[in-house]
């Protein structure tokens, strides 16, 4: 394990070292995207510069080499998420297409009419909007588990909405608006007495904690690459074998066929049978090498070191009497994204303000709306950190929020 | 980017400013804008006499620069003629796409000129033409009444 020294640490990270608006950048944005340590893009770039072939085609040298790689990084991503077998993961373009790909191939061929889909109110949009067509097309009911005055989810709604008549339950790890942590382990026990399926979307929460499938009992998880250091236009399906097995394919075409007559075809073996056309090579070994970078920092470091952020940083938000902040207060609870509303400030001219002091934040609704409208919250400003963010960057921050309050009018 | 050139006091004024923030009681038109990544949301509400704008007001919730813009724009159409409404909102988009940049062209705007840099401010630029947008939709159905 590395030392977990702040100042290396950052010094692995080319775009975090400029300047916006003439002061030093201070990204804290990094629940929407992560910047990308060196040995990430000398991953991407060995690939392309040395190898590039189209994997399990032909058999030439660079071909096979290819193959390797790409194979290589599923069995690192197994590993990771301590899946049983590499069947079990399936690379995709990032979460949201993972998670269309289970609502298209599980959900329209094994929901029915009548069935219930339960989902969180703090879902994103890629959560919801899937569902929504496969209750819509299913003619199924989409339920939704609300969030109590806390920012949390109290077990006595998980028990009141999960019902027998419950196909799937479909929940993200962490909050990308709230930060709150939902207890996933103990929902799909839950739901799996009440005979349901549970998909963990672990976008938001696999860059921060360890996230074992089998250990949550997940049938499905998902998440994506440029969330967790590595490239974007990579993600990942974890599913069950048994389950996987027993879906269609999602999208047809080269690379997960085994015969293809002029009228029928049949399918490749997993997990090639839900990856077709040329995959994306580049994006997987740029995530295998984001996964050994997260090892050998420990997850456990970065997840210290992201605590003593988001407490600090709630401290001191709190010395600020104009802001509400939308989450839970209890650090074992939720993670580092904070949200949070300046009264008298629209989230929008806070960001464009903050940005000229060179301070990378997110506003708006942040893909939850309903969310958002359960709130009855137009919009939030949010910070979200990463392990390389310091307690200097905070204080910076609330320096240009207490600028923002000059800017549009309204004193220190 | 020169955060004053934005945030000037003119803006600030009619961003906190009430007096275009309500409903009409006997609406003629009402025409929502919306920006759906950023969730600026207006209802602009319009009044006809004849070929004349009487009156207009809106609601909604929005920044600083799409509420101000909103308000300088009802205070310019107030008593104006469709076409003239019509020319006002042409003039502010082609203001915003630096394709009028002489002042002089640019008068007629009146308050609303504060918005000349906002282009400095790329992200920004959806706030400022809202309203703007709004309004030549809703003429655009007064036209095909």
């Amino acid at each position: 394990m590395k030392n977990f020294d702040l100042n290396s640490i950052r010094k692995d990270f080319p775009t975090l070292f400029q300047s916006v608006n003439g002061k030093p950048l201070v990204y804290l944005d990094n629940a929407a995207t992560t910047h990308k340590p060196q040995v990430v893009l000398d991953a991407i770039s060995d690939y392309y510069r040395n190898f590039n072939a189209n994997p399990h085609r032909g058999a030439h040298y660079l071909g096979v080499t290819a193959t390797d790689m790409y194979e290589n990084a599923r069995e690192t991503v197994q590993k990771f998420v301590n899946a049983k077998s590499t069947r079990e993961i399936i690379f995709t373009k990032n979460a949201s297409e993972a998670l269309n790909l289970i609502a298209y191939s599980y959900g329209m061929s094994l929901i029915e009419e009548g069935d219930e889909i339960v989902i969180c109110i703090s879902e994103h949009h890629s959560n919801i909007v899937p569902w929504q067509q496969v209750a819509k097309h299913k003619k199924a009911t989409l339920k939704y588990l609300y969030i109590n005055p806390s920012f949390t989810l109290d077990m006595d709604e998980v028990y009141s909405k999960i019902t027998d008549k419950t196909k799937l339950v479909s929940i993200a790890q962490m909050s990308n608006v709230l930060g709150t942590i939902y207890p996933v382990k103990e929902i799909a026990e839950y739901a799996h007495g009440m005979g349901a399926k549970i998909v963990v979307d672990a976008a938001q929460s696999i860059p921060h904690m360890k996230v074992d499938v089998q250990d949550i009992n997940a049938d499905f998880m998902v998440f994506s690459g440029h969330k967790m250091l590595g490239p974007m236009g990579i993600g990942v399906l974890y599913g069950k074998e048994e389950l996987l097995e027993m879906m269609p394919p999602f999208l047809m075409g080269g690379d997960m066929i085994e015969y293809v007559e002029e009228q029928s075809t049949t399918y490749a073996q997993l997990p090639q049978k839900f990856e077709a056309g040329t995959p994306n090579v580049g994006g997987a070994v740029g995530l295998a090498a984001a996964i050994g970078y997260l090892k050998e920092l420990g997850i456990e470091e970065i997840h210290k070191h992201e605590r003593k952020l988001t407490s600090y940083a709630l401290s001191r938000l709190k010395e600020l009497p104009y802001v509400k902040v939308y989450g839970p207060e209890q650090l074992d609870q939720r993670g580092a994204v904070i949200s949070f509303h300046m009264d008298g400030c629209h989230p929008h001219d806070v960001a464009s303000i903050v940005d000229t002091y060179g301070v990378a934040l997110r506003a708006g609704h942040h893909c939850a709306q309903p969310l958002m409208k359960y709130l009855q919250a137009p919009a939030t400003s949010r910070v979200s950190f990463y392990f390389y963010n310091t307690i200097n960057e905070v204080d910076i921050l609330i320096d240009s929020l207490k600028q923002v309050r000059k800017w549009l009018g309204h004193g220190a | 980017m020169e955060l004053e050139s934005i945030y000037t006091d003119l803006i600030l004024e009619h961003s906190q400013s009430s007096h275009n923030k309500r409903h009409l009681d006997h609406a003629d038109w009402c025409e929502r804008g919306h920006n759906p990544s950023c969730g600026d949301d207006i209802l602009l509400e319009l009044k006809w006499k004849d070929n004349i704008v009487e009156e207009a007001a809106f609601t909604g919730s929005g920044c600083a620069i799409s509420q101000a813009s909103t308000s300088m724009m009802i205070d310019l159409i107030n008593g104006k003629s469709v076409e003239e409404a019509k020319h006002l909102a042409d003039t502010f988009l082609a203001m915003i796409k630096k394709i009028i940049t002489e002042d002089s062209d640019l008068e007629v705007l009146e308050d609303a000129m504060a918005f000349k840099n906002i282009s400095n401010m790329p992200a920004r630029v959806k706030c400022a033409v809202l309203a703007w947008h709004t309004l030549n939709e809703a003429l655009k159905n007064k036209k095909s009444e």
